[in-house]
């Protein structure tokens, strides 16, 4: 593995061997202080994501590295002009590693084409967000213990929600998994996924519009934010934001070992109260998704402990 | 009948679905050679119903992948001394370069136009092609 730009380039084995070092990570915190001594982590964020950054920036400082790039397009040369290309080879004369977030779709592979150090996609628009899914996978084996034999339901922005779209690719992979997809029509999940993942591979997955019709069958419920920056329609977004809340209530049938997940931020979708029901365990996926950024950034470098 | 002369030396494009003998002829840029091309409409085909032909009245380089994109039926007939020669079977190409574009307005080709429009073939049995960097379908230019 030289980058990583879509969570499909990883083979299932590899995929294992980064869960593994992200979970011996997780319970041997100070054998890992100080691999990355002295290697330094480029964050090209050419769009604000302060916590996508702020996971990146702390996995690396918790390895014994160092950080240095920029966190808006306007702080960035790309404001003068310079292509992705040439940002990308600058960069990398200057750091060991890099993890590029950018608005348009296919930025960090066009970077890994010319970079001559590793390129992670920390986010491309609307198209794949691999570290998420890492996040979202380790989260998954640590909270339910394993990755196979799961009903997993995602609900709310199904057709933007680039996290939805890798982690079902990437469950997709594992044995006797099924999904149920929560959505309004205007924001089911695209065809195209339906077609060349699900039906491609014979995998059973339903289509609902209440979260109550599905409950009961979940191992896990995967939460998302309506996003308004998807949006080309504000009116759209407005009357769609509040369309799927997760309270108390709506989880009354849900089986008591099943966990819900959410990529966070959250705005209002999950009601607050929810939040201190053991089922949550998406404020612990944050501190998952660091530690499995520093499996990645070690296993990038070709490191370890 | 419209009689069109045989040719001598050069390649043939068979079996061109009815219609599309245009779009070929641009895609190839047979438009811009020396020697002379005939593209003939709407010929009577048992197998096809109506075909398009095209003759080239040279032996030149045709891009197989740009032809095997927009239609894998095409028979490519290689004439040598008034026959045939070669028939040439096409096949969908793993990969086609600036022959297509992508209209994704969110794609990194939207505002980086130095970059190639790469598609790669996302399903054969289908014929789908996906862009390289943005999974977008493509749009023929």
């Amino acid at each position: 593995m030289k980058h990583l730009i879509d969570i499909t380039d990883l083979s299932l084995n590899e995929l294992d061997d980064l869960l593994k070092l992200a979970e011996d990570i997780i319970r041997n915190r100070n054998k890992y202080s100080e691999v990355c001594k002295g290697k330094k982590l480029a964050t090209l964020f050419y769009e604000p994501s302060t916590r996508t950054r702020l996971s990146f920036e702390a996995a690396m400082m918790e390895l014994g590295g160092n950080v240095l790039g920029f966190s808006s397009a306007s702080s960035s040369s790309v404001s003068k002009g310079e292509s992705v290309a040439d940002t990308a080879l600058v960069v990398s004369k200057y750091a060991d590693i890099i993890a590029m977030r950018h608005p348009k779709e296919g930025a960090p592979y066009v970077a890994s084409l010319y970079s001559e150090v590793p390129v992670i996609n920390a986010g491309d628009g609307g198209h794949n967000h691999p570290t998420q899914t890492l996040t979202d996978l380790l989260t998954i084996r640590e909270t339910k213990g394993r990755l196979d034999n799961l009903t997993v339901g995602f609900c709310g922005d199904l057709k933007f929600g680039r996290t939805v779209h890798s982690l079902i690719k990437s469950l997709a992979r594992y044995e006797n998994i099924s999904f149920v997809l929560i959505s309004p029509p205007e924001l089911v999940v695209p065809d195209y996924i339906k077609d060349e993942v699900l039906k491609k591979s014979d995998i059973p997955f339903r289509e609902v519009l209440n979260i109550e019709d599905a409950i009961a069958d979940l191992d896990i419920l995967y939460m998302t934010r309506v996003q308004k920056e998807r949006f080309f329609n504000e009116a759209d977004y407005i009357r769609l934001k509040d369309t799927y809340i997760l309270t108390l209530d709506k989880l009354a049938n849900a089986k008591p070992d099943m966990k819900i997940l959410h990529p966070l931020p959250r705005v209002n979708e999950i009601a607050q109260e929810v939040d201190s029901d053991p089922r949550a365990v998406y404020f612990d996926q944050v501190e998952y998704g660091k530690f499995v950024r520093e499996a990645l950034i070690m296993t990038l470098l070709g490191l370890s402990a | 009948m419209i009689n069109v002369d045989s040719i001598e030396r050069g390649i043939v494009l068979d079996h061109i679905k009815a219609g599309k003998a245009l779009s070929i002829y641009r895609a190839l840029e047979l438009d811009k050679l020396d020697c002379s091309v005939a593209v003939i409409i709407n010929v009577k085909s048992v197998k096809m119903g109506n075909k398009d032909i095209i003759k080239i009245n040279d032996r030149i380089d045709i891009n197989l992948d740009v032809l095997g994109y927009l239609d894998p039926n095409i028979t490519v007939n290689i004439i040598e001394d008034e026959h045939s020669i070669e028939k040439k079977k096409l096949h969908l190409p793993d990969r086609i370069v600036n022959v297509a574009v992508c209209k994704n307005p969110r794609c990194i080709t939207s505002i980086e136009p130095e970059l190639d429009h790469v598609f790669r073939l996302a399903d054969a049995t289908k014929g789908i092609y996906r862009c390289i960097y943005c999974d977008a379908l493509p749009k023929r230019k």
